[in-house]
């Protein structure tokens, strides 16, 4: 596997490959060329001083712990991974930090993002002003309404954000129209992908910076319970984070490769209201193309996506604006239909109940994205046949979502979520 | 309409003058409408005509076009209308179809481009430009339109060099489309010097295939220039496009409309040939 996933073509069986235009295609072979190098090859130390920054600047390793509540709940022990604790308050940051800085190694000098919830343009803006590099984040005006706190974030951390107006205004929208922005600046500037997305190398490339989440995991369990997790639960938008804790279970290269096969890996979708599509209207009121997506060609890679039966892509859904994308990254699509990973999906409903019960059971708000995670196992018949041990990717936490949260939470009927009538209005926006 | 079986008719549209190429989206913003409006071009005098099958995701397009994307799919644009299209248009030039893989990958029952290429064929397309396959992904497309006689068109880019300009070079048939400047489509007031850099570099391969040079063309000076720069043909979006937005904005009769893009069609077709007379202009 490590072989065919190093292959220069970046194909991952039938998926991914380089879709892009023409004009793209020399700075994607420049920056093949630089991951090569600088990212497998460490040449300059570049990996050395990646590692340094992401401890410094970043915050890691970030700690793995027993989650007492839920381990009592589902009868298993439950760890939580938590990259909600990783500087800028998500995974995203290995990732942003370390193409920052490889757009540096490169003589680059401007970058441009896209961003869904705004984590990913977040913790570009934080690596740009961290490595002084100028930056412009592109994000949907819908995805602007809902994650505000996080277009705070970036204005202040000195970035560009431009709203993208055309269609649903979701992240679709902005890697369309960052792609545009990207074919006209090509020669100075370089493209943060914000996930395992995009035409190689991006998706092998993106996969290696979140890679010591799944090193530092199985090196924490070890410690905490002596051997490896029988299962391994992450959300999956375009699969950064799920990746990133999957990888040193599915093609390991640190130094601990032993009993990696036996782990099992839940990648979990957006179920958004429904699985069922309106082919009609081109809706799937879901994000789960891993689930129910058909094989086809967007943003530059071969994998499943939400499309109807002509090809057009479309408009996809979740409650939460990390997962509402019509794709997936091409390697876990692989992934998937090799049977390596288990795609599974929970609903709008399940991830607000779970947003509640990780903030009521253990003292943290998870990110809407990672409540879907989290909201597994409560779906699950019987968690404990997940294994004895199970660790929970906790890809980020929920700061920018508490707006949305409790809005969402306001028009339906969940048990667990607390009682807000009281501190209606201001207090909430 | 004539197309059909046989060979691609795009070779000889650029043998004896320099070539009209204008390009609009199939279906923009009505069915009806856009085949007036093609129909228009043909009049003003388009050697070969660029026919875009619309793509929800158009990422090489500026604003302009996006917005011709979609009013065609909001007009009920869908492959299988664009086949219709293509059928019910009268005009005896040759057509290529433009689009982006994904539409060309998923139609029929069986994976690849090959269902698609046959069934365009037979409609009267002639060939394809597909701004979304490099040629690293553009192998299966090729051997489907070397089996049904068709031509495959590829984009050169300004920053296209080298051995990726000679696998282009080799990879393409009919004509080279030149991009004018990095971005997306849209018009632009000026021809820019790399334009002249790309023609350049694409002579010196030796090439004798004919190079159509687009993105940014609007006017009749624009359109001289482009020859006058060794451009073989002027390929014109957005400044047609334009056209079609205002009459539709506007709600001005689709006659109207027709005529106004037969008016700019021939002013950017005389552009084309007036580079090509340096004799007579140099006589006056
Ligand atoms: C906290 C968090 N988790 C998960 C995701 C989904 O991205 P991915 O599937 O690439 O991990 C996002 C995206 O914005 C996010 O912010």
């Amino acid at each position: 596997m490590s072989e065919q996933q190093q292959r220069r073509d970046g194909k991952f069986g039938d998926y991914g490959g380089q879709y892009v235009p023409e004009a793209l295609m020399p700075a994607i072979e420049e920056l093949t060329d630089a991951y090569e190098r600088y990212v497998l090859g460490n040449e300059d130390g570049f990996m050395d001083e990646f590692r340094r920054r992401i401890r410094d600047f970043g915050g890691r390793p970030t700690p793995m712990g027993r989650a007492d509540q839920l381990s009592e709940r589902y009868g298993t022990e439950v760890y939580l991974k938590r990259e909600d604790l990783l500087h800028g308050g998500a995974h995203k940051l290995n990732n942003a930090l370390g193409q920052c800085l490889l757009a540096k190694y490169m003589g680059k000098e401007r970058i441009v993002a896209e961003t869904g919830a705004g984590q990913h343009g977040t913790a570009t803006a934080m690596a740009a002003a961290h490595l002084d590099m100028p930056c412009e984040i592109y994000m949907g005006r819908r995805d602007i309404n809902r994650q505000r706190p996080n277009v705070f974030r970036m204005r202040i951390n000195g970035a560009e954000v431009t709203p993208v107006e055309v269609g649903r205004g979701t992240l679709k929208e902005a890697i369309n129209e960052t792609m545009r922005d990207w074919a006209t600046t090509v020669e100075t500037t370089h493209y943060i992908i914000g996930s395992i997305v995009g035409p190689h190398p991006f998706p092998s490339m993106v996969r290696d910076f979140h890679r010591p989440i799944s090193a530092e995991t199985k090196r924490q369990s070890r410690e905490a319970f002596g051997r490896l997790p029988d299962a391994v639960v992450a959300c999956a938008g375009g699969g950064s984070n799920t990746m990133g804790i999957f990888s040193e279970f599915v093609d390991p290269r640190d130094s601990d490769p032993e009993g990696v096969d036996d782990v099992d890996l839940y990648a979990v979708e957006a179920g958004g209201s429904t699985l069922d599509v309106d082919e009609e209207r081109g809706v799937a009121p879901n994000s789960a193309s891993l689930s129910t997506g058909t094989e086809g060609v967007l943003h530059g890679a071969r994998t499943k996506v939400l499309q109807d039966t002509d090809g057009q892509i479309m408009e996809s859904h979740s409650v939460s604006s990390g997962l509402d994308y019509a794709g997936v990254g091409p390697e876990l699509a692989n992934l998937v239909e090799e049977g390596r990973v288990d795609a599974v999906n929970v609903d709008d409903d399940a991830a607000l109940a779970a947003f509640h019960r990780l903030s009521q059971t253990e003292g943290i708000i998870p990110a809407l994205e990672t409540a879907h995670a989290v909201a597994y196992l409560e779906q699950h018949d019987d968690p404990s046949e997940l294994g004895e041990y199970v660790v929970i990717n906790v890809s980020g936490r929920g700061d920018k979502d508490l707006a949305a949260a409790m809005e969402e939470t306001a028009g339906r009927d969940l048990p667990n979520a607390p009682e807000m009538d009281v501190f209606d209005g201001e207090g909430l926006r | 309409m004539s197309g059909g079986t046989g060979e691609s008719r795009i070779p000889a549209a650029f043998e004896s003058e320099p070539a009209f190429v204008p390009y609009l989206a199939a279906g923009d913003p009505t069915f009806e409408a856009s085949l007036a409006y093609v129909e228009a071009l043909e009049r003003a005098g388009a050697d070969v005509i660029e026919l875009g099958l619309p793509f929800s995701e158009p990422i090489a397009e500026g604003p302009t076009i996006q917005q011709a994307v979609v009013r065609s799919l909001d007009g009920g644009m869908t492959v299988e209308r664009y086949f219709e299209f293509v059928a019910a248009l009268d005009v005896d030039v040759p057509l290529v179809c433009m689009t982006y893989y994904n539409l060309i990958y998923q139609y029929g029952d069986e994976e690849g481009p090959e269902p698609f290429v046959e069934r365009a064929a037979a409609e009267g397309i002639d060939g394809f430009v597909v701004p979304d396959l490099p040629a690293e992904e553009a192998g299966p497309l090729r051997a489907a339109c070397d089996a049904h006689g068709r031509d495959l068109v590829s984009i050169v880019a300004p920053t296209t060099r080298d051995d990726r300009l000679q696998r282009l070079v080799d990879l393409s048939s009919g004509y080279l489309y030149v991009q004018a400047r990095l971005g997306v489509t849209g018009a632009r007031a000026s021809v820019s010097d790399r334009t002249t850099e790309s023609l350049a570099r694409v002579a010196e391969t030796g090439t004798d295939l004919p190079r159509a040079v687009g993105f940014g063309i609007s006017s009749f000076e624009q359109a001289r220039d482009v020859i006058a720069a060794g451009a073989d043909g002027a390929i014109v979006g957005s400044a047609l496009v334009d056209i079609v937005a205002e009459g539709h904005a506007e709600d001005r009769p689709p006659e109207e409309t027709a005529a106004e893009l037969e008016a700019l069609g021939r002013e950017l077709k005389e552009g084309a040939l007036a580079a090509a007379e340096p004799e007579a202009s140099q006589a006056d």
